[in-house]
C-alpha cells in the first residue's frame, strides 16, 4: 500500500473508532492496528484525530439498534458531539470501519450540512492499491472521484 | 435521638435492580455507585428524556422500577459502555440498560428494531432485510463474475461460499448485497490480495443482529446459532464479524 496518491493533494481524514471493536473487545491495540492501517493509505501528516479517541471515544450513536429505534431526533441529538469532533478536525473525510458508525456520521453529516465525506477504510485501501474501479466510489467526494481509477471503461 | 430518624424500610421484594443482579457476572456491581458523574460526562446520551446514567442507577438503586422500565432513554441508549470503562467502579450500567429494555412487552418494543429481528427469523439467513440465502448466493455470484470479467487482474478472485475448512468464516452486512452490491468488491479484492482463505456461508450470513438489540434472548440465541452452526460444519478456525 502506498500513500503516495496524498502526497501532493494533501486530503484530510480523521477516523471514528468503532466502540464494539475498540472498547468492547480489544482495545487501544487494536484501535493502534486500525492507525497503521490508515497511516499507510493516505499519509501520516494526512490523519488528524478527534479527541478523546481510541478506547476513551464517544460513540456516534448508529449503534445499539439506534439507527432503527424510530427516535430519530434524539439520534441526531445524540450524534452531535460526534459530529461537532469531527468539524473540529477539519478533515475532508470521517473513515468508519464499522457499518452502524458508516450509516449514522453519514446521515449526521447530511442532518447537520457538513461537507466532510464518510467512507469505508476498504475503499481507500483499495484506492492506495489502485485497484479501485469507478463504481467502487459512491463514498468518495468530486476530489478523489477521478484519482487512479482502475479500468476507467467499465464506468456505469 | 434513635427512635426519631428515619427508619429505613425493609427492602421491597424483587426490585428490579436486584433481579438483573442475579443474571449478570459479579451482579454488575451495580450497588457501588460512588455518583461522581464521571459516566454522565462522557455519554452523548446524557440530557435525552431527562435521563443519564447515573440518574438511570440511581433511580434502580431507589427502587423506581415502574419509571426505570418504562422510559423509551434505554432505546437512546446504545450500550457503548463509555460509562463502564471510566467508572472507577466498573459500574455494568448498559447490562441494567439491556434488562431494561427485555423488561417492555415485546410488541410495544420500538418497530423497526423488532420487525428487522422478525424478518432474520424468516429464513436461515439472519438478514434484516429478509433476504434468502438462495438470492444472496446469487448476488455473490453474480457480482463476481462481473467483476472478473470486466478486471482481468482480478480473474483469479473468489467469493467463496460454503467453501469448507477455510480459516476465516466472514459475514456481511445485508446493505451491499441488497442495496449497493458494487461496495461488496472491494473488501474481495482485499482479501484476495492479501491471499486470505476465507469463506461465506450460505446461511447465517448476515452480519447484523437486530434481535440482539430488540433484547430478545431467544431469538438472539436463534441467529446466533445459526451462524455459529455454519461455520462449525464447515470446519472455519475464525469467525469474523464486520459488523
Amino acid at each position: 500500500m502506498s500513500s503516495d496518491w496524498n502526497k501532493d493533494r494533501k486530503i484530510k481524514f480523521t477516523v471514528q473508532d468503532p466502540c464494539q471493536i475498540v472498547r468492547k473487545s480489544f482495545g487501544d491495540e487494536v484501535a493502534d492496528d486500525l492507525r497503521f492501517v490508515v497511516r499507510s493509505v493516505v499519509g501520516e501528516e494526512n490523519l488528524i484525530e478527534m479527541t478523546p479517541n481510541k478506547s476513551n471515544n464517544y460513540c456516534c450513536g448508529g449503534g445499539g439498534g439506534f439507527l432503527q429505534s424510530g427516535y430519530t431526533d434524539a439520534r441526531r441529538a445524540y450524534g452531535k458531539i460526534k459530529y461537532d469532533q469531527i468539524i473540529s478536525t477539519g478533515a475532508d473525510y470521517c473513515i468508519t470501519a464499522c457499518h452502524n458508525c458508516h450509516a449514522q456520521v453519514h446521515d449526521l453529516a447530511h442532518h447537520f450540512g457538513g461537507t466532510f465525506q464518510t467512507v469505508h477504510l476498504w475503499t481507500l485501501i483499495c484506492l492506495s492499491l489502485g485497484v479501485l474501479g469507478p463504481n467502487e466510489r459512491t463514498y468518495l467526494g468530486d476530489d478523489l472521484k477521478e484519482v487512479d481509477v482502475f479500468h476507467p471503461e467499465t464506468a456505469l | 435521638m434513635s427512635e426519631s430518624s428515619i427508619k429505613i424500610k425493609g427492602k421491597k421484594e424483587s426490585l428490579f435492580i436486584d433481579k438483573v443482579k442475579e443474571i449478570i457476572p459479579d451482579g454488575g456491581n451495580l450497588n457501588l455507585c460512588l455518583t461522581c458523574g464521571a459516566c454522565v460526562s462522557g455519554c452523548p446520551a446524557t440530557g435525552l428524556e431527562g435521563m443519564d446514567p447515573r440518574k438511570f442507577l440511581r433511580m434502580a438503586s431507589l427502587g423506581m422500577d415502574e419509571e426505570l422500565t418504562t422510559t423509551p432513554w434505554v432505546w437512546m441508549c446504545t450500550m457503548c459502555q463509555r460509562c463502564s470503562y471510566v467508572c472507577p467502579m466498573k459500574i455494568d450500567i448498559p447490562q441494567l440498560v439491556f434488562n431494561a429494555r427485555a423488561a417492555w412487552p415485546r410488541d410495544q418494543r420500538p418497530k423497526g428494531i423488532r420487525a428487522s429481528c422478525d424478518m432474520a427469523m424468516r429464513n436461515d439467513s439472519n438478514s434484516a432485510m429478509g433476504t434468502a440465502p438462495d438470492d444472496f448466493v446469487f448476488v455473490v455470484e453474480d457480482v463476481l463474475a462481473e467483476y472478473q470479467a470486466s478486471q482481468p487482474e482480478f480473474a483469479d478472485m473468489k467469493a467463496p461460499i460454503d467453501k469448507v475448512d477455510s480459516h476465516f468464516f466472514l459475514n456481511q452486512n445485508s446493505r451491499e448485497p441488497v442495496t449497493e452490491p458494487d461496495e461488496l468488491v472491494p473488501l474481495w479484492k482485499i482479501l484476495h490480495l492479501a491471499g486470505v482463505d476465507w469463506t461465506y456461508g450460505s446461511k447465517g450470513w448476515a452480519a447484523e443482529n437486530y434481535c440482539l438489540f430488540l433484547a430478545d434472548n431467544d431469538c438472539w440465541e436463534h441467529v446466533t446459532r445459526v451462524s455459529a452452526k455454519q461455520a462449525d460444519e464447515l470446519g472455519c478456525k475464525v469467525f469474523l464479524n464486520t459488523e
